[in-house]
Formats: structure tokens, sequence, C-alpha cells
């Protein structure tokens, strides 16, 4: 049986066929999911897209945070389904409380978008099983508020517990604090990050083809412990 | 106020109407009542003074453009010609493509956030409104000089605006141009082009037909914004007395579009409306007018049924808003409850506003009391045309003599270095990452080239590899020395940069960008470019299938170089077989193709080094471009070439900078014999590119150019870490780098939009 990957489409999510996309490449089996929809279909896991839910207004991801399918996805997620969050993802994974920190309008004010370089620095989470420790991967970067910000004593836990998963490597494309690209739950079975792994699954389209091993990594978590 | 109603109007003939504020002539405002044997009423007047606009109506330009259609090579490709919302060409296996450019010029001076933005919006509606997904945009901009104040008030705001608005809307920006001239200081040139892709059987049209069929408008809400904005902004050129227009520009929420393209895709999937457009200039106006009067029967409206923001919006401002985000389609009574679901799932509002009529005419109420009664075809189709006076400029002979091949030249080689590093440092010639970092190139996982590759190329189908390529291109410099020659110029410019990244150039799209038709001297420019660009779509077999005019581009007396931005649409079989233009593979050969001769007239080099404008621009052999381009897809196909790089501003050493930066490999070149190291670098001459050619492919690429009669000349090899004419100057890559890509930030990283 293939393994079931949802990917939730909110008003204004962009990148969510991109995310099915990869996760069809990866050998998984991609479901839509509909932000109204409570269900989440039996997947085994889930992605919350780049895109500009809800336009982005209020804040990014304050109002996605209330959608319906975010109530079971919360949920699931703290009884330890893998779920990955990508840009507005992310987002919507830390004003969910998921994740710590915020997500602030980039420090230079312009929306940037770049092949951006990253250090791999945590492989034992869900989603980057596949990588090696301190491996060095190119995707793409797109977005307006990609700052990452926590107060010290959050950053300084992120840093002792392992949970920075990824970091800007060249350049630090948006003031993040400690270079940080994306971070991970304690347990690990979330991941929320701002570089769209998503836009690095082919040659022919991507930089590089370093994104797919995110899908291919949950693909063997999953099997692994079913 | 006592509602004008159409019996009120008949009552009172004699009513003083503003017809000249609202931009009408004297005699145009003669010619409705003569239509409606009456004085018209408020909102009839409202209607026809913005769809008799120059911008809707076209009046002025209207005699020139009928050589698009009349002169027309035959192509089998083309599905929907001229004059709907944009034209749509068979790319093979069932898929069919339409694209379209067109301006939000003045906007944009004014407001340039949300001139741009709307732009974007605005063509975007266009190519959805053709039944078709939206897949990529691209943008030819043109600013004033890169260090006046006023180009740091504009080119920021519209380049935040065309991102703010592209990127929510999760459109990939594939390309387009940036250029800089003096001559747009007071009248910035912000062009958009949308490529949508359907099948065969999804095309759509804008008509009502089928009477009893419901008129149901749905997206925003209609309120204040943009009112009057076509006909005040469009048609007349800003003087620093005139009342502020800023509300006049229209604001723009691509959150709301973003729901109106996934609404209207579902709702087209269902096959659930008759009809379609987008309302977009002159609002409902426009939109009722063309859909009644491409149709078959006529149309009853119910103004007061239209969603407002405003209350207190008066009918005659009902039908000018401009509010964005809208559209209109004719359904069936039937499929009406569908179409609504569909609508309130994507949250967007729709209501039924009126129906398809047995009548001939449009008729709207407010409150149940009749307010236009009018023929469509009068208000939409048949306005005005204009047969404006056109005459040579008493200056373009001087103009042409002043001969740019007789410019000092750089003699030695460090002469030749210094005017190298000078020129691909030039804002023209510079790298213009810093603009294009600001879109999102990636989004739908479909982008297999963007800028700065010669065009950009979208995947359509993942399974057979199908994609289009797309390329924008203009040239004012070419064109104001002569606007026959610079309308081919761009086109050919256009032509081949499609063909150089492997795909078959099949139709074109233009936005002809001039100043006022009023002058004769500005008319005798359009007029020329019209003719120049007609002829040489027929030799190219690339018929115009749309596009847009924007005139009256000019600050006081002084007009815009005369600007035709010329879009071409490319079909390539598979994008696996595409062509980038970095030369990354150390040890191939590089070949020039094509002749290159004396010419430095428009000149990048003419404008940077010498601050000048002069002579004649480079001369065109359209037989030859034809041939060019069938060499680069043959050659793309069968895989002889790595990489190939189209020659034009900047000649070949700008090419040659580019293709090397991009690769990070350097080039060593030989000058051929018979030419000059001068002209060899920075002519401009058109129908060339370079490529670099694998040396196990050499015989046989070399063996092509020869039989089918095409200059191939081996100038060089990919090599080192320099780039190297021998024997006169080399120039290391970082050296070159730094003078490419710092220009721009350094002029622009201060201006925050």
């Amino acid at each position: 049986m293939t393994t079931r990957i949802g990917v939730v489409t909110f008003p204004g999510s962009l990148d969510d066929v991109d995310a099915r996309r990869a996760v069809r490449l990866a050998g998984g089996e991609p479901v839509a999911l509909w932000h109204g929809d409570k269900n989440l279909h039996q997947v085994d896991a889930v992605v919350l897209p780049g895109g500009f839910s809800y336009g982005d207004y209020l804040r990014c991801g304050a109002i996605a945070r209330f959608s319906p399918v975010m109530e079971t996805v919360i949920e699931q997620a703290r009884a330890g389904m893998p779920v990955l969050g990508i840009c507005n993802g992310f987002q919507v994974l830390c004003e969910s409380h998921l994740l710590p920190g915020a997500l602030t309008r980039n420090d230079h004010l312009h929306f940037v978008c770049r092949d951006q370089r990253l250090r791999v620095e945590n492989t034992a989470t869900a989603w980057t099983g596949d990588y090696a420790e301190g491996e060095e991967i190119t995707v793409p970067l797109k977005n307006g508020e990609g700052g990452y910000v926590a107060d010290e004593r959050t950053l300084d836990e992120l840093e002792a517990e392992g949970r920075v998963v990824f970091r800007y490597l060249d350049v630090n494309p948006n003031g993040s604090r400690r270079d940080i690209a994306g971070i991970c739950n304690e347990a690990g079975n979330v991941v929320g990050l701002m570089p769209h792994p998503e836009h690095a699954v082919e040659a022919l389209t991507g930089p590089t083809t370093d994104g797919l091993g995110f899908f291919t990594s949950v693909l063997k978590k999953l099997v692994a412990t079913s | 106020m006592t509602l004008d109603t159409v019996k009120h109007a008949s009552d009172t003939p004699d009513v003083e109407q503003p017809w000249a504020e609202l931009g009408l002539k004297r005699d145009e405002y003669d010619r409705i009542r003569e239509i409606l044997g009456r004085r018209p009423t408020g909102a009839e007047l409202a209607m026809y003074s913005v769809m008799w606009s120059e911008h809707c109506s076209y009046k002025s330009s209207k005699v020139h453009l009928k050589q698009f259609g009349e002169k027309a090579p035959e192509s089998d490709a083309l599905l929907v010609g001229i004059g709907e919302n944009a034209g749509v060409v068979d790319v093979g296996q069932g898929y069919a493509v339409t694209f379209k450019v067109e301006s939000h010029n003045h906007p944009s001076y004014i407001e340039p956030y949300q001139g741009a933005a709307t732009g974007i919006g605005g063509i975007v509606r266009d190519i959805l409104a053709m039944g078709a997904r939206p897949v990529a945009v691209m943008d030819p901009l043109r600013f004033g000089a890169p260090d006046h104040p006023d180009t740091k008030r504009v080119l920021p705001g519209v380049v935040a605006g065309i991102g703010g608005y592209g990127n929510c809307l999760g459109l990939p920006n594939i390309g387009g141009e940036v250029v800089f001239d003096p001559c747009y200081q007071g009248n910035p040139l912000v062009n958009a082009l949308c490529v949508g892709v359907m099948r065969h059987e999804d095309i759509h049209l804008a008509k009502a037909s089928g009477t009893g069929n419901k008129v149901v408008l749905y997206g925003a809400r209609t309120g204040g914004d943009g009112i009057g904005g076509v006909s005040v902004l469009a048609s007349e050129t800003f003087d620093e007395t005139g009342p502020a227009k800023r509300p006049a520009v229209q604001v723009g929420d691509p959150f709301q579009e973003k729901l109106l393209i996934e609404c209207t895709l579902e709702i087209f999937k269902e096959k659930l409306v008759v009809g379609i457009q987008d309302l977009g200039g002159a609002g409902l106006s426009c939109a009722t007018s063309e859909l009644a009067s491409a149709g078959s029967g006529g149309m009853r409206v119910d103004l007061d049924t239209v969603p407002l923001r405003d209350s207190t919006l008066s009918p005659e401002e009902i039908l000018m808003s401009e509010s964005q985000e809208r559209m209109c389609a004719i359904v069936e009574p039937d499929k009406v409850d569908r179409f609504l679901e569909i609508c309130e799932k994507w949250d967007v509002i729709a209501t039924v506003i009126g129906e398809v009529t047995d009548g001939d005419r449009l008729e709207i109420y407010w409150h149940g009391e009749q307010i236009v009664d009018v023929p469509p075809r009068t208000v939409a189709h048949e306005g005005p045309v204009y047969h404006r006076p056109y005459a040579r400029p008493e200056w373009q002979d001087a103009l042409q003599a002043d001969d740019a091949n007789k410019l000092p030249r750089p003699e030695s080689g460090e002469e030749l270095r210094e005017q190298v590093l000078r020129l691909v440092g030039s804002p023209n010639q510079a790298s213009k990452a810093w603009i294009t970092d600001q879109y999102d190139r990636y989004v739908l996982g479909n982008t297999v080239l963007a800028q700065p590759e010669d065009s950009g190329m979208i995947r359509i189908d993942e399974e057979t590899g199908l994609g289009v390529a797309v390329a924008t291109d203009g040239n004012g410099r070419y064109a104001k020395l002569d606007p026959y020659t610079g309308a081919q110029l761009a086109l050919a410019e256009s032509y081949r940069n499609v063909a150089t990244t492997g795909a078959k150039p099949l139709a074109v799209t233009d936005c002809l960008n001039f100043g006022s038709p009023e002058d004769p001297g500005a008319m005798w420019q359009f007029a020329e470019a019209c003719r120049g660009l007609a002829d040489a779509c027929q030799v190219l077999g690339t018929p115009v299938t749309g596009g847009n005019v924007s005139l009256y581009n000019q600050t006081g007396d002084t007009a815009i170089h005369p600007t035709p931005v010329v879009g071409v649409l490319g079909v390539i079989d598979d994008v696996n077989r595409r062509t980038p233009m970095a030369f990354s593979e150390e040890g191939q050969m590089i070949y020039l193709l094509g002749d290159t001769r004396e010419e430095l007239g428009g000149s990048a080099w003419s404008q940077v080094i010498h601050d000048h404008l002069g002579g004649m621009p480079p001369k065109v052999d359209l037989e030859r471009e034809k041939l060019l381009a069938e060499i680069l897809i043959s050659a793309s196909r069968d895989g002889m070439i790595d990489a190939a790089h189209d020659l034009s501003d900047g000649g070949l050493i700008q090419a040659l900078t580019e293709s090397c930066l991009k690769g990070g490999k350097g080039a060593r070149l030989i000058v051929p014999d018979g030419l000059d190291a001068f002209v060899f670098l920075f002519s401009e001459s058109a129908g060339r590119a370079i490529v670099s050619v694998p040396r196990s492919e050499e015989l046989r690429f070399t063996d092509m150019c020869g039989v089918r009669g095409l200059p191939a000349t081996r100038i060089g090899v990919v090599d080192g870490d320099a780039i190297e004419v021998q024997g006169r100057f080399s120039i290391p890559l970082t050296e070159l780098r730094e003078a490419h890509e710092s220009t721009i930030p350094a002029l622009l990283s201060d201006a925050r939009a």
C-alpha cells in the first residue's frame, strides 16, 4: 500500500500543486486536503504548503491557523503525525504554537527569490532522515516575511536541543536570528522551514534535486513505523 | 438630485451635459445624440465617454492596426485571432495557449505600486476570460534616467507592485525587460504579459447569447476606485495644473484575484458559462456592452443589484468604476445554482444582475427606472474612427544623418578593455537580478527557463515535455531612428530569442507605446511602426494575435521614444531539449552565427560611451532571421549545441559576458579575419547568435550551417576564468561580475518601495 501524504489547500495556497508533485515523485500518494474539511482522509502525514493563505491578511498564517482542517492537524501533530510546514506553512505552524517563534518581514524589506544554500543540522526528524548530518543542500527560497525570530531563551533552547534543523549558508536572506532556516518540535515530527524543498525535486525545473530528500525521508519513516 | 432616466432625458433635451469634462469631443457628443435620437442620460453619457476613449475604442490607432489582420500570414496555429480578450494559438497535443501584453503606463506613474499591481491583475483576467489557466507573467518595463530622484520613487514601487500582486497570485514571473532612458522620465512604461494554457475545447468567448440566460457579476464588490480611470488617465497627458488624479488609480487585491482564478476554472470545468468577460478598463460599461454587442440578443441589467463597497455610489459611478477582481458571466438559468455554489465554496460574491433579452438593446435599470437604452454595438464596437494626419518629422533626416559609425572609437587594447567594462556595467546592460529576484519564478513548478535567459519557458505537459517559450523585446532608440525598422527589429529580436532557446516561434502580441496621436510626428511614428511590424509578421509567418496600444505617452510636447514592444510565443516539443544561455563546459567551441557589419546607430555603445543617438538602426534581413531560427531549433533538437545566446543591444561582448558569468566559465576569443576588434565586440548587427558546441558535434554543426548557407565563424573556446580577446585584452570574470552585478543594487538599494 502506498503511503498517503496530505497537502492542505487554504484559500491563497500557491505551492500546493508543487508539494503534491514532490510527494508523487518521491513515491508517495498525494492527497489534496481542503481547509474547510476537518477530515484528514486517512493520510499518514501532512504538508502545509507555501503561498499566501487568506491573503496573509492580519498576519501571515494567523487566519489559516483557525481553519477547520487545522484543528485536526494540530491534534494529530501532537499525537506524533509527521507535519511539514513550508514557508507560509511554517508561518501557520508558528501561529498554531506547534513550533515556537515567529516569522517577520525580511530585514531588507523586499521579497526575495533565490537559490539558497542550507546546512542540514538535524537528521533525526521525520523529514530529514535521508540527509547526512551537516549536509549542504541548495533549494529555492522565496518570501517577503521570512525573518525567524524568538526570544533568546527559546533560541538557546532550540540550539541546545538540536531543534535547529536547517541553517542558512553564504547569505542570511531575511535577517533570521542565528541564521535559522528551519526548526522542529521536541518530538521531531513537526518541521517548519522557509525555503522550498518542493521546488527542488526535478533537475529540469529546480536548481537541484536536493529537496526530494524531505519527501523520501518521511516515506521511509512511515514505512518503518507502520 | 432627480434620477436622469431615459424618459427624463427625452423630456429635457436642452440640459447642458459635461461631455467635454468626460473627454468627448463636440462631434462625438453630437453623434451620441444622433444614435439615440435624444440627449443621452447621465449614465449613457458615462458609458459612451469611457467606451469611446482612446484606450477603449482605439479610435486613432484602428486604421493602422487593420494591417495586422489584412497582412496576417497564413497560420494553422491560430485558433482565435485579434478582437477577443486575447488570441489563442494551437500548440499541439490538444493544448491551446493564449497570451497577451498590455500597458499600465499612466497609472503606474501616478501610483507606482497599485498601477503596476493592477496591470498584472488586468492582463491575468484577460487570459482567464479566454478559458485558460494563467501560467506565467512577464514585464517589459521602461524608466527614466537611473540616477534621477523620481526613478527611485517609480521603479521600486513598480517592482514591488508587480511582485506583490504576481507573487501572491502564484504566477511565476519568467522574463521581461528593464530599460532606462531619460525620455521615459515623466512617462514610465509598465507593460505586462500573461500566458495561459487550456485544452482546445475549453476556449471561451466574450459574448452574450440565448434569451433568458442570466448575467452574473462575480468577484469583488464595486467601489469608488478607478472611476474615470480610463478616460482621464489613458487619454490625457499630465500637466502640473490639473487636479489630483490619485483616486483614479485602482487598488488591487491579489488574494481576491487568486480566488477568482480558482473559482472561474472550476466553473469552466463544469461547463457552466455561455460567455464570459473580465471587468477591466471601463468596468461594467465595457463588460455589459461588449458581451451584448458580440452576442445575438439584447441585455437587461438591474444596476441596483450590484454589490457595493460604498452605498452612496451613483449609477453613473457604478457603471464607470474600475474596481478590480471582477468578472461577468452569461449562464443558462438551470446552471445558475451550481455556479453560485462554486462561488460560495471559494468565498467569491456572485450576483445575478440581469439577463439576455430577445431585443437588440442594452437596457439598464436603477430601482425599476430605465437609465440606459442603447444599441450595444454603438457603445462597444462602432465608436469613432479617426484618420489622424501624420507626417515624417522635420528632424528625422538630421537625426539619421548624425552617423554613429563616425563616433571616436577605442583603439588600444587598454581602451577596448575599459569600454567593455563600462558597457556591461551600464544601467541598461547590467544584471537586473536585484529587480527580478523580487519575483517568484519557481511557483507552479513548471518553469524551465526564466530571466536572464533569452526567453522564459514553461512546461505544459509533465508526461510529454511539451512546453512554450515567450520573449518580449523592444528598442525605443532604434525605433526613434527609424520606426519602421525599429518595430521590425523588436519583432526579429523577440523571434530570435524564442528560437535561441530551442522553441519554434508561432505568434505575436504587441504593446505599442507612443506619444500623442494629435501630433502628426508621433502619429507618423505609430503608422510606420505598425506597417513595419505587419510586414515583418507576414514574412516570418507569425500573426499578431492581439495586444494593446498606449498613446499620449508624453510630458508637455516631448514624447517618449516610439516604443513598440513585441512578444513572441513559441512551442517546443520537449522542454528537456531546451538550450540555456550559460557557457558551462570548458573546451567547447564558441561559434558566432550570422554576419557582423559596422552597425552602431542606436547602439548601447553609442549611448554609454558617447551619450549619442543618431544614424540608422541595424539592417533587418527577415529571411536570414528565419534561417538562423531554423538552425538554432534543429541544433537544439538534435543536441548539437549546449548553449546559445542572442546578440542584440551591447553586441557580442555583452552576450558573451552574460553567457560566461552565468556558467562561471571564461572564454578565449580570436577576432575573425577581416573584422576590426571594435566592430566585432560592439556592433549590433541583427540576425546573430553565439553558441557553444561540444567538440564531438562540431563537424555535424558546421556542416549543417554550411549546407543551409548560414555563416558560422569559430571565434573562440570556453576556457579559464577570464574573457580574453587574444592580443588585445583580458578581463577576469571576477572583475566583469563586479562591473555587471553591482550597478543596479548601488543605484537602488537605498530606495524603499
